[in-house]
């Protein structure tokens, strides 16, 4: 199981993958919002969603877990 | 007859004494380095110089130990793409290439040897440190290990120092490439730690590996002390190669300029940057209008993203690019990129090589957790570095620059030769969403009518994009031109051609003390 991180502090501003959804690497996965700018974060690894750990319009820290991954 | 046969003699010594030397270590440690996709060290020189051809000092060091040939590290001179350079070379055939005392006064003199002939100084490490049992012979002397850091110190900015780690560079040997203004690692095999995985599970507890505590990988992404990560040697030594092209041999000399070359066939600009102020873009691409094609070298990419620096032509001429990536973490800068940037640009002020700028920035990253590590201390290392190059110095505002980071980006105050905005670009204390809210925030709770408050801040936001418009602030004199997107190559090309005279006399001082 991999986790993916908040590469920055902000706010979810949304999520575009859903649990047991498979995704490949380089794919968008969500949206923060930050310093007013649109931060996409893309999987760094391909795998199966098995939780997504945020919702749309919370407040996330640099390094807190976005999504759970299984390979 | 006689002396003829002792010719005999004193050639077959000679001989034989060079057949044991060139063959470096014993067979098993051959064995090994193949299979670690390693190259022994002559093999490696032969690829670096141009024919394989070197002049090499303190061959027969330690000959007469017998298995200590050239004391297990190869000191030589010889030309990388025509330009005279200096090298040493850990042979990890020999005692894994560690340290003893004619391999520090080796070093040493390599050294002495760049420096008096000011040409760059090559450091192809691959050693496991120093020999514990010789250590009061070459570890706190005045010739001892110390002395090869004094010296790297001492040229720093005077010749391009330039290190090529092929594997580990251990404790005290760490601080080699740490030393110097490049740092090429290979995949796999090459790290860089103080202690030990070992070490630290002894005096700490922890349970590491040496991969992830100092592996080519996490210090070319995380502690930003690896500039390039190849996949091989090879790679490796042909980087070295690329990386050397834009360099003058020392820093009384001006970098080469070469045949220029037309752009890479792409997008154009007014395509690659989007209307919405606040959306992703990858710079790369637009750096790829602006540069001669294939001429672009990046440094540090794979640390703090944020941040583009790296070198590449205009025109044949080379320039450093230090450029915001909208595209990773929307190109705030943060306390990382902060410090890539200020080390990019001494390095490329060091050596003549003239910088652009592309800014297309929000501003310094805020937050708890950044003020914690220091932003505004290396925040300050970045616009300290920027403000006093004295090369010719060129701010495009792509996008956007805001707060501070205008100035980090060359804004108008830090003296560069001009600043040009592109037609979309906004400069200003921060955004209009920011700002609007910052300035209106009790008003804008005191409306209760949704419809009425979405209006008054559109009505604010229309008013405050009026306030910082482009043609304001030229014709205030704030930027000095804009260009259409699509001729800014060319603009860039006849400016730097322009300011390739530039003479700035630098203050009176002994040197600027380091920021916070």
């Amino acid at each position: 199981m991999k986790e993916l991180k908040a590469t920055m502090a902000g706010t979810v501003l949304n999520v575009l993958v859903a649990e047991g959804q498979a995704i490949e690497a380089g794919q968008a996965v969500c949206t923060l919002e930050s310093m007013k700018m649109e931060i996409p974060v893309e999987a760094e690894f391909a795998g199966k969603v098995e939780s997504v750990n945020v919702e749309t319009g919370a407040f996330v820290n640099e390094g807190d877990t976005l999504l759970t991954v299984s390979e | 007859m006689t002396n003829t046969t002792e010719q005999k003699g004193y050639n077959e010594r000679l001989q034989e004494k060079l057949a044991g030397i060139f063959s470096g270590g014993q067979e098993r440690y051959h064995e090994k380095l193949k299979e670690q996709g390693k190259l022994f060290v002559r093999d490696r020189l032969k690829l670096l110089f141009d024919e394989g051809e070197y002049v090499e000092d303190g061959r027969f060091a330690n000959v007469e130990a017998g298995d200590l040939p050239a004391d297990g590290v190869v000191t030589a001179m010889g030309k990388v793409g025509g330009q005279t350079v200096c090298v040493m070379a850990n042979d990890s055939t020999v005692k894994a290439g560690s340290w003893g005392a004619r391999t520090v006064e080796k070093i040493i003199r390599i050294q002495e040897t760049a420096e008096k002939n000011q040409v760059p100084m090559l450091y192809l490490v691959d050693s496991a440190g120093a020999r514990i049992t010789d250590q009061l012979d070459m570890f706190p002397n005045r010739r001892g290990a110390g002395r090869i850091f004094h010296n790297q110190v001492r040229m720093s900015g005077m010749v391009p120092q330039i290190c090529l780690l092929f594997g580990p560079s251990a404790a005290g040997g760490a601080y080699i490439p740490a030393f110097c203004d490049l740092v090429i690692m290979v995949e796999g095999n090459a790290s860089m730690y103080l202690g030990s995985p070992r070490m630290a599970e002894k005096v700490i507890g922890e349970k590491v590996t040496l991969e992830e505590m100092g592996g080519a990988r996490m210090h070319c992404t995380v502690s930003g002390c690896g500039d390039v990560l190849a996949k091989t040697e090879e790679e490796a030594i042909a980087q070295a190669q690329r990386y050397l092209s834009f360099f003058p041999a020392n820093f009384a000399e001006k970098p080469a300029q070469t045949a220029g070359k037309a752009q890479k066939t792409g997008r154009a600009l007014e395509e690659i940057i989007p209307e919405n102020q606040n959306a992703p873009f990858d710079m790369y691409e637009l750096i790829d209008q602006l540069v001669d094609e294939d001429s672009f070298f990046d440094v540090k990419q794979l640390f703090a993203p944020e941040l583009i620096t790296g070198l590449a032509r205009i025109d044949g001429r080379p320039v450093g690019i230090v450029a915001n990536q909208p595209k990773a973490k929307g190109g705030v800068l943060f306390h990382d990129s902060a410090d890539k940037g200020a080390k990019f640009i001494s390095l490329c002020d060091a050596f003549s090589i003239p910088l652009l700028f592309l800014a297309d920035v929000p501003g310094f990253m805020i937050g708890t957790k950044v003020e914690r590590a220091g932003i505004i201390r290396h925040g300050a290392k970045l616009i300290a570095a920027m403000s006093s190059a004295t090369v010719p110095k060129i701010s495009v505002i792509v996008r956007k620059a805001y707060g501070a980071g205008l100035y980090a980006m060359a804004g108008p105050a830090f003296e560069p030769d001009v600043c040009i905005a592109l037609p979309t670009a906004q400069i200003a204390v921060m955004g209009p969403e920011a700002a609007v809210n910052a300035v209106y925030s009790n008003k804008i709770e005191a409306i209760e009518d949704p419809k009425e408050k979405l209006q008054y801040v559109q009505q604010k936001h229309q008013e405050y994009k009026e306030q910082i418009d482009i043609y304001k602030l030229a014709s205030d004199l704030i930027v000095d031109e804009i260009v259409a997107p699509g001729s800014l190559r060319e603009v860039l090309e006849a400016r730097f051609a322009y300011y390739a005279t530039k003479d700035l006399p630098l203050p009176s001082r002994k040197h600027p003390v380091n920021p916070v």
